[in-house]
C-alpha cells in the first residue's frame, strides 16, 4: 500500500443520463458516466467533460452558462434545475440522474421540444399594447420606480421552461397556457405603460386549465429567477373573476 | 431539394437581429423576413449583458461628449462619421425600446434613470438593474412576435453564404432537428451573429459566440477589419470567466491589489477618492477608467507580485462592500446573486476576485455606416460587424446601443437593397446548397482514419490565442500563435465525430464552430503580427507607442489560399484630430 500513499485516487462522481435518439433506437435508455468531481462543478461541467472527453454524442443545450440564457434546464434527480446552477457538491457522493425536463416531448437525449411555448407567448400578445399612442420624438413613458416594481418580478422570466416541468396541469393538459406564459401575460397586465389586458384575458381564459390550478406552487418553488408563477396565475384568476368572468357567467351581477 | 425565399434574411436572432427584423417590420410590412437563428432568439449572448446601454438624455451631457468619449476611448481608431450617427441615433433607439415595454430603472419622477461608465465624462448610461441586456433581448424578442411578415428558423445553423454573379443570394444552414442543409434565398441578407470571445480560453462569452458570421463572410471574400483589437474586461470571476459588470465600479466598487491598495492610482489614470467622497466615483478616472487601460494595468501588477495567487490564476479584488446591502440589492442585484452562486461569497460582506476576461472583439465584418458589406446584397450589425465605431477599444456599455442602431440601419439598407433586386438564380443556388451538402457529408460523416478531436483543437487553439495573441503581444509570441493556429488547421481535416446522426447532433454543430473560429483566429492573429505600434487594446511590448504616421488605418484581414493578406485603409478623422487618451485629470 505504500505506492498508493501519495497518490489519491482522484475523486469522481457517477451520472446516470437519459439518452434517446429516436432515429436510431426505439427506446429511452440510461448511460452511466464517471466524470472527475469536482467541488466548483455545476453538472453542465459535468456534461461538458462527458461531451468533449468520453462521448461525443450526448446531446443537450446549454450557452451562457450563468443562469440567464435559460438553455441547459434539465430534471436532476426528478427536480427541475438549470444544470449550470446546480453544484455537484451539492449530490455528491451519490450518483446524479439527469433526465430532459418532464412533460415536454423528446426530441434526442436532453433536448426537448418547446415550440409550443413559443405559439402561447404570440397568444397571449407578450408585448407592450401601449395604453396611449406616443411619438417616439416626445420621449419616454413616465414610469415611477413604484409602477415598475408591480410587474418587474414577472418580467426576470428567462423562458427556461423548468415551471412547466412542475406543473401537473400542463402535465395533463399540454394546451394549458402554463406559468410562464400567464407570467408574461401578467408582466404586460401590470406594466402602467400597457392596456391590453383585455385582449390577453381572452386568450388567458380561453382554456379551463387555469381553473384546474390548484396553487400547489411547484411552478413558483422551482423559478431560478423568482418570479412566482403561481402568484401570476392567482392574480390574473382575481382580476378575471371580477371583471371578464363575471360579465360572461354572471351578467347581472355587474 | 426545394429553395425557401425571403426577401430579406437575417442570420443571428440577438439584439441587432432581432432589431433588424422589426425595423424592416416598420419600414415595409409586405417585405417577407427569415430570421435563422442558430439557438432560440432569446438565448443569444445579447442575455448576458449587465450593465447597461449609453445614449445622451440628460441635460448635463451633450452630443459631443459622447463622441468625445468613444473616440478617445477607441485611441482614435473609431470612424469619426460613425461615431458622430451613432450618438446622435442612440437616445432615438433607446426611447423606442422603452416604448416596446424594456424595464428601464427610472428615477422617483418617472424618467428613466442614468449610472457613469468606464471612460464617460458624463453619467450616460441606461439601465435595467443589472440586467440590461437580458431586458433589452426580450423586449426585442417580445415585440417580435407581433410581426407577420417575420420567420424564424430557430436552431438552424447557417454553414455557407449563397453568392451568384458577385452579390449574396442567400445562405444554406444545418436544421438541426432534421439534419438536414436546406438553402434559404434572400436579396439581401444581414449578418447579426455576434463576436468570437470563445477563441480564447478565459472569456467571459457564451459558448455559442464562435465568431460564426465573421468567418461566413471571410470564406466569401470579405475582408475582416481590425480583428487585432481584442477587449479583456477587468473584471470577470477566475475560473468561469463570468462577468462581474462594470457597473459595480460605476455604482462605486474600488480596485484593489493584495495589499489593499488601490493600484489603478499607479497606472495614469488619477488620484483615489475615498469612497465616502460625494465626487466618488470621479468619472474617467481610476475604477472609471477605459477597459483597456485597467487590464493592462493589472497585468503590470501581476508582474510586481501584487496580485493574489488562486487556483484559477492570479486575481485582485473588487470591493463593494461599502455600497450596503441595500443598494448592493436594488443596483446590482445580479453581481450579488453571481458571487453567491459561483464564488461562494457574497459581496456585502466580501471582496469580490476578479481578473481581466477576454470580453469583446472589436474588429469584425468590413461595413460602411449602413451596415453594407463589400459584397452587394450582404450587411453585417452589432459585435460581428465592425463599422467601426470602437476602434481600439470600447466604450463599455456602447455595444447594446450599437446593436440597435446599427441593427436598424442595416435593416434600412437591405430594405432599399433589396428593391433593386431582380430575381435570384434558383438552380444556381440549390445547385450550391448541394455541394454544400456533399462537402459536410464527406468531411464529417465518412469513415475516415481521422484521429483527431474538436476538444483538443479546441483546447489548442484557444491556448495559442492566450499566450500569443493576449493583453500584450510582441513579434515572436504572434509568430508561434500564426504557426499554431496553420497547424491546427490542417489537423481540423483530420477531425473524427462520433456523432453521425441527423438528429441535433451538436457535435457536427461543435465541429462547424470550431472550423470557424480557427479561421477567425487566424484573421486576428496575422493583424495584430502585421500592427507594429501600441494603441488601445492591442499592445506590442516590441512596439510600445503609438504611430499615427503609419497606423492611423484601419486593417483588413483578406482569406487567400495561404495566410491572410492584410491591406489598410484610412480612419475617418471629422472634428477630432488625433490627441493623446488623458484620464484621471479633474
Amino acid at each position: 500500500m505504500a505506492a498508493n500513499e501519495n497518490s489519491q485516487p482522484e475523486a469522481t462522481i457517477s451520472l446516470e443520463v437519459f439518452r434517446y435518439c429516436p432515429e436510431q433506437e426505439d427506446e429511452p435508455r440510461f448511460q452511466t458516466y464517471e466524470v472527475p468531481y469536482r467541488e466548483d462543478w455545476v453538472v453542465l461541467d459535468a456534461l461538458n467533460y462527458i461531451k468533449d472527453k468520453i462521448d461525443g454524442s450526448l446531446t443537450y443545450r446549454w450557452s451562457c452558462r450563468m443562469g440567464v440564457c435559460g438553455s441547459c434546464g434539465m430534471m436532476v434527480n426528478g427536480e427541475p434545475k438549470l444544470t449550470c446552477a446546480a453544484f455537484l457538491r451539492d449530490y455528491h457522493p451519490a450518483l446524479i440522474r439527469v433526465e430532459p425536463l418532464s412533460y415536454f416531448p423528446v426530441i434526442r437525449d436532453l433536448v426537448i421540444n418547446m415550440e409550443g411555448f413559443l405559439d402561447k407567448l404570440t397568444e397571449v400578445k407578450a408585448w407592450l399594447v401601449p395604453k396611449e399612442e406616443k411619438p417616439v420624438s416626445e420621449g419616454e413613458y413616465l414610469q415611477t420606480p413604484a409602477e415598475l416594481a408591480k410587474y418587474k418580478d414577472f418580467s426576470m422570466c428567462i423562458n427556461c421552461m423548468l415551471c412547466y416541468s412542475a406543473c401537473p396541469v400542463f402535465g395533463h393538459h399540454e394546451e394549458f397556457l402554463g406559468p410562464a406564459v400567464i407570467a408574461l401575460a401578467q408582466r404586460y397586465n401590470l406594466d402602467s405603460r400597457d392596456g391590453g389586458a383585455d385582449e390577453r384575458a381572452e386568450a388567458i381564459f380561453s382554456h379551463e386549465g387555469i381553473w384546474e390550478c390548484t396553487f400547489v406552487g411547484d411552478c413558483s418553488r422551482v423559478c431560478p429567477k423568482n418570479v412566482d408563477p403561481a402568484g401570476a396565475i392567482q392574480q390574473a384568476k382575481v382580476t378575471a373573476t371580477k371583471d371578464f368572468y363575471r360579465s360572461v357567467l354572471v351578467p347581472w351581477g355587474k | 431539394m426545394e429553395l425557401i425565399s425571403h426577401d430579406i434574411l437575417i442570420v443571428g436572432g440577438g439584439g441587432a437581429g432581432l432589431r433588424a427584423a422589426i425595423a424592416i417590420g416598420e419600414e415595409n410590412p409586405d417585405l417577407t423576413v427569415g430570421v435563422i437563428s442558430k439557438v432560440y432568439p432569446m438565448r443569444s449572448h445579447t442575455v448576458s449583458a449587465e450593465g447597461g446601454a449609453a445614449a445622451v438624455i440628460k441635460p448635463n451631457d451633450s452630443l459631443d461628449n459622447h463622441c468625445y468619449d468613444t473616440i478617445s476611448g477607441a485611441d482614435w481608431m473609431a470612424d469619426q462619421d460613425a461615431v458622430e450617427l451613432f450618438v446622435d441615433e442612440a437616445p432615438r433607439e433607446m426611447v423606442q425600446l422603452e416604448h416596446w415595454g424594456c424595464p428601464w430603472s427610472r428615477e422617483p419622477d418617472g424618467s428613466v434613470a442614468v449610472r457613469p461608465f468606464g471612460g464617460m465624462k458624463v453619467e450616460r448610461t441606461w439601465f435595467a438593474a443589472d440586467k440590461t441586456g437580458f431586458h433589452m433581448l426580450h423586449a426585442l424578442f417580445q415585440t417580435a412576435l407581433k410581426y407577420n411578415n417575420v420567420t424564424r428558423y430557430d436552431e438552424w445553423f447557417a454553414t455557407k453564404l449563397l453568392v451568384h454573379d458577385g452579390t449574396c443570394q442567400g445562405v444554406t444552414a444545418l436544421e438541426l432537428r432534421t439534419g438536414q442543409i436546406r438553402a434559404i434565398a434572400g436579396k439581401a441578407t444581414i449578418l447579426c451573429t455576434g463576436g468570437a470571445g470563445r477563441i480564447f480560453p478565459f472569456t467571459t462569452n457564451a459558448a455559442i459566440k464562435t465568431g460564426d458570421g465573421m468567418s461566413l463572410a471571410y470564406r466569401a471574400g470579405v475582408p475582416l477589419k481590425d480583428m487585432e483589437f481584442v477587449q479583456y474586461h477587468p473584471t470577470g470571476l477566475p475560473g468561469t470567466g463570468i462577468l462581474i459588470t462594470e457597473a459595480s465600479r460605476g455604482e462605486g466598487g474600488i480596485l484593489v491589489n493584495k495589499d489593499g491598495d488601490r493600484y489603478l492610482q499607479n497606472y495614469e489614470l488619477g488620484e483615489p477618492l475615498d469612497v465616502n467622497d460625494p465626487e466618488h466615483p470621479r468619472k474617467r478616472a481610476m475604477e472609471l477608467g477605459p477597459r483597456d487601460r485597467l487590464s493592462q494595468a493589472f497585468v503590470q501588477e501581476r508582474q510586481q507580485g501584487r496580485t493574489i495567487q488562486g487556483p484559477y490564476g492570479d486575481y485582485v479584488h473588487l470591493d463593494v462592500r461599502h455600497m450596503g446591502e441595500k443598494k448592493i440589492n436594488k443596483k446590482i442585484p445580479f453581481v450579488r446573486e453571481l458571487c453567491r452562486n459561483y464564488a461562494g461569497i457574497d459581496p456585502v460582506h466580501e471582496l469580490i476576485p476578479v481578473r481581466p476576461v477576454v470580453h469583446y472583439v472589436m474588429g469584425g465584418v468590413h461595413t460602411n455606416i449602413d451596415g453594407e458589406t463589400p459584397l452587394p446584397g450582404l450587411l453585417a450589425a452589432g459585435e460581428c460587424a465592425c463599422v467601426s465605431i470602437n476602434g481600439a477599444n470600447r466604450l463599455g456599455s456602447n455595444s447594446l446601443t450599437e446593436l440597435l442602431v446599427f441593427g436598424a440601419r442595416a435593416a434600412r439598407a437591405a430594405v432599399c437593397f433589396s428593391a433593386q433586386t431582380g430575381t435570384l438564380a434558383t438552380e444556381e443556388l440549390l445547385a450550391q446548397a448541394g455541394q454544400e451538402q456533399q462537402r459536410i457529408r464527406k468531411q464529417f460523416f465518412e469513415p475516415s482514419s481521422g484521429t483527431e478531436t474538436i476538444a483538443q483543437i479546441r483546447l489548442e487553439l484557444t491556448e495559442a490565442m492566450e499566450d500569443g495573441a493576449g493583453i500584450y503581444r510582441t513579434a515572436d509570441s504572434l509568430t508561434t500563435t500564426c504557426d499554431n493556429i496553420r497547424h491546427l488547421k490542417e489537423r481540423f481535416k483530420n477531425v473524427e465525430l462520433a456523432d453521425h446522426s441527423l438528429t441535433f447532433n451538436t457535435e457536427l454543430t461543435t465541429a462547424l464552430e470550431l472550423e470557424y473560429m480557427l479561421d477567425v483566429a487566424e484573421a486576428l492573429a496575422h493583424s495584430a503580427s502585421a500592427r507594429t505600434e501600441s494603441r488601445g487594446s492591442h499592445q506590442r511590448t516590441d512596439y510600445p507607442e503609438r504611430d499615427d504616421e503609419r497606423f492611423l488605418k484601419h486593417s483588413l484581414a483578406y482569406q487567400t489560399d495561404g495566410d491572410p493578406r492584410i491591406e489598410y485603409l484610412d480612419v475617418v478623422i471629422t472634428r477630432w484630430p488625433p490627441g493623446e487618451r488623458h484620464y484621471g485629470s479633474k
